[in-house]
């Protein structure tokens, strides 16, 4: 039976990690193209735009490596040792990036912790990209544990996942901005949203395409049911949100631009879910192996279905309390 | 300069620090949460403006120490893995999701909701606003629930069975949320924070009583935080000792440790006030001791037998040196709280409360103790478990991940140098702001974006200042 609980887990934490890219891309983003902000009161602008949110979407990557460790243990076991480097090295931009929210407005030189945001958040892209990649490769599993080296992870196909994904989270900053400010710097980032957006879509179809080399199996689940459905409908739906995007940015929209940059993400995702299933960390450790215990997934899965709703619900609310454009006028609390 | 140690010494080093670090985040904001909350209400009730200002002063303050609780947070939620892939993998299935619920029932509502509290009271109105606010308190009090779940069950294990692949399957959710040490733990912990908490916002009180004793925030401010002490610091004690009890129940050599005990006393053991204990020679140099009082302590009885470290076998003994010392610490520093909080009874009874600068010295100087109390605490019960991490059923030495030791050294000194660099700024910062006063409109160098070179409109000065609009309320 497929709809068992372990599925419905790994779908849960497929999820939370989608929501996550979602939610914190654009955040990150803002920070990678923190330098390219013209004033201090640009770079203002862009930090305030995230500063009532930015905890609660990082909140879904703890959810990410939460759950992992409470319904799938093994993975987690196996995935954190074999990608020590970059989760560590994220983990150490993360704190630099989260604490510049406070600091900037506590010193009278804000340089550092400018830096420290743009540094930050670069970074931890780039380092969410390099897992990514590092994952699509494969890791070596012996018995019950992470069976290869501490550099394992660094290749040029994970350092190319690291840039796409640094670009692409760029290019949701951007379009959030375009969404959420107005005048000079709306125009700017409107500009810099086409060139984000074509290098997000060539890197989205280079590393598609390179992929199937990394482990042929790729290749053939594309071709299985339901797989293959979704191998006639991707070109299309992607065509379509590329489309969607250009008429967006062309026609001045506020928030199209940036739906179907998420939707580039979205599609990509279901992409690679479909690439992994049924394996959980390929090549070998699949969702049924890794899977904790009937009794733990159950008692999760109580609470997730019952909280996860209501954490939406107010999440909604958070950004529906803090929607339209910023003010430039509104002073930091 | 750790080459020598190996691959567990510094993943157990590297844990200890980034643990240590991260708990202080916690031990202040569940109590500032809360202590905010408070203010709130007696603001929307009172509709006094001292509590508005004190509630904008502390806010900021709390919104510095909340982010790097934040991402001092997210560290350790990968730790596990990172460097305790064994014990993530056994373990797992029983913490795994207890964890996961305090993720889904208290981070995100933190998360969610901080947002509002810190910006959002002309956004939503006052009643939104105080709901947020207590939100995001009921937040961090339904974290410390799951995490002390979490950690005590690691210490007392219950409700368990252990499967043929060596991970440890749940069997029965209630006695595993309330394992045998759980109440206590919790009951403890969130003392502290509380007490933590109220002796912080003493000494800052006591700071600007020292200038100026008529500001009616610092009056307002030092009043609060003394009655917290006087009535906290009591029944601290008291759910220490009863806490103290249980650990006798369930790891004997674990108060063995703290006791210094280590020979047995078969009729009445005495309780070593001071002393230092010689590993080597495994007993206790220059021990000051009260005769019997330990036996009366632990077992209510003067003369009632106790066991010592000889009746353990060697390889299941915790390191006695630590434990005795951060006990020792602890203990003091709680009762150095008791005449804080006695001493601030007795001058508010004479009237004095606000007119004894050596009180408010004394404050100033135990405004840190609750930190250095909440970690003694903590390093007395971790210490104290080894050498397991699930008592007596999983071996530390069993729990490592398979990283060579090089990757352990290099992600050690990183996080060394970037928590002493971002920690230690962010200790500063949130100490500029406590100098400045309550009243203070602004509480950093700027609270809100800077216009053109430099030149500040007006009324943006005032903006979080609270000016006195008498009709607008």
């Amino acid at each position: 039976m497929i709809f068992d609980l372990a599925f419905i887990w790994a779908g849960l934490i497929a999820f939370a990690v989608l929501t996550y890219v979602i939610l914190d891309g654009f955040d990150l983003g803002i920070g990678i193209l923190f330098p390219f902000g013209r004033s201090d009161q640009d770079r203002d602008l862009m930090m305030n735009s995230v500063a009532p949110v930015w905890d609660g979407n990082e909140t879904w990557l703890v959810l990410g490596g939460g759950g992992l460790f409470a319904v799938f243990p093994l993975a987690y076991a196996i995935v954190m040792p074999a990608l020590y480097m970059p989760i560590t090295l994220m983990l150490l931009a993360l704190v630099f990036r989260g604490v510049s929210f406070e600091y900037r407005w506590r010193v009278s030189n804000k340089r550092v912790w400018d830096a420290a945001f743009f540094g930050g958040s670069l970074i931890a892209a780039l380092c969410q990209g390099i897992a990514l990649g590092a994952l699509v490769q494969g890791i070596r599993i012996e018995g019950r544990a992470y069976a290869g080296g501490w550099f394992d992870w660094l290749t040029p196909f994970s350092v190319l996942t690291g840039v796409a994904v640094v670009i692409g989270y760029a290019l949701l900053g951007a379009t959030w901005l375009v969404l959420k400010t107005e005048g000079r710097i709306q125009m700017q980032m409107r500009g810099y949203s086409w060139w984000l957006g074509a290098a997000t879509l060539g890197l989205i179809g280079i590393v598609s395409l390179l992929t199937p080399f990394q482990d042929p199996i790729y290749l053939q689940r594309w071709f299985n049911m339901p797989g293959s459905l979704f191998s006639v409908l991707v070109p299309l739906i992607m065509l379509g949100l590329s489309w969607s995007f250009l008429r967006g940015l062309n026609d001045q929209k506020d928030l199209q631009p940036f739906l179907s940059a998420l939707g580039f993400f979205v599609v990509s995702f279901v992409g690679i879910g479909i690439s992994f299933y049924p394996m959980m960390v390929p090549p070998t450790l699949t969702i049924q192996q890794a899977a904790a215990p009937e009794s733990s997934l159950a008692f999760a899965l109580v609470g997730a279905a019952i909280l996860l709703p209501i954490i939406l619900a107010y999440t909604v609310y958070a950004y529906w309390v803090f929607r339209g454009k910023i003010d430039p006028s509104q002073g930091y609390h | 300069m750790l080459d020598g140690f190996s691959a567990e010494t510094l993943a157990r080093a590297q844990f200890a620090f980034t643990v240590s670090f991260h708990i202080i985040f916690p031990a202040f904001s569940i109590g500032l949460a809360s202590f905010l909350a408070v203010l709130n209400a007696l603001w929307l009730r009172t509709g006094d403006r001292s509590y508005l200002t004190l509630f904008d002063y502390w806010k900021k303050i709390f919104a510095v120490a909340f982010g790097m609780g934040v991402v001092s947070g997210i560290v350790m939620s990968y730790q596990f893995g990172t460097n305790w892939s064994v014990f993530s993998d056994r373990a797992g299935p029983v913490i795994g999701p207890l964890m996961a619920y305090e993720v889904l029932s208290a981070f995100f509502l933190e998360a969610g909701f901080l947002g509002i509290m810190l910006f959002g009271r002309e956004r939503v109105g006052d009643g939104l606003h105080m709901f947020a606010t207590a939100m995001v308190a009921f937040g961090t009090l339904m974290s410390a629930t799951w995490i002390l779940s979490v950690n005590s069950w690691m210490q007392t294990p219950a409700g368990f069975s252990i499967a043929a692949n060596g991970q440890f399957v749940p069997e029965d959710w209630w006695a595993i949320i309330f394992n045998p040490s759980f109440p206590y733990r919790l009951v403890h912990m969130v003392l502290a924070a509380f007490l933590t908490t109220s002796l912080v916002v003493g000494a800052v009180g006591a700071w600007h009583l020292l200038r100026d004793r008529t500001d009616p925030e610092a009056r307002r401010m030092f009043s609060m935080a003394m009655w917290m002490a006087a009535i906290v610091t009591p029944i601290q004690i008291f759910a220490g000792d009863a806490h103290g009890l249980n650990t006798l129940e369930h790891q004997p050599a674990k108060v063995m440790a703290m006791e210094g005990h280590y020979d047995s006393h078969p009729d009445g053991a005495p309780l070593i006030l001071f002393g230092i204990p010689n590993t080597a020679e495994r007993r206790i140099d220059y021990a000051i001791e009260v005769p019997k009082l330990s036996s009366l302590i632990l077992k209510h009885d003067l003369n009632a037998p106790l066991a010592g470290l000889d009746s353990v076998p060697q390889d299941e003994q915790p390191p006695v040196a630590i434990v005795f010392y951060s006990f020792r610490v602890m203990v003091g520093l709680g009762f150095a709280m008791l005449a804080l909080g006695v001493g601030s009874l007795w001058l508010r009874v004479r009237g004095r409360l606000y007119d004894a600068p050596w009180l408010h010295r004394a404050a100033i100087l135990m405004g840190p103790t609750g930190f250095v109390a909440v970690l003694a605490g903590w390093i007395t019960t971790e210490v104290g478990r080894q050498p397991y991490t699930v008592y007596g059923l999983l071996r530390t030495g069993d729990s490592l991940a398979p990283v060579a030791a090089p990757a352990v050294v290099t992600s050690l000194i990183a996080f060394i140098l970037v928590y002493f660099c971002v920690f230690g700024a962010g200790t500063i910062y949130i100490l500029r702001m406590m100098n400045k006063r309550p009243a203070t409109p602004r509480l950093g160098l700027r609270d809100g974006p800077i216009r053109t070179a430099g030149i500040t409109p007006a009324p943006q000065v005032e903006r979080d200042f609270i000016p006195d609009q008498g009709a607008s309320k």
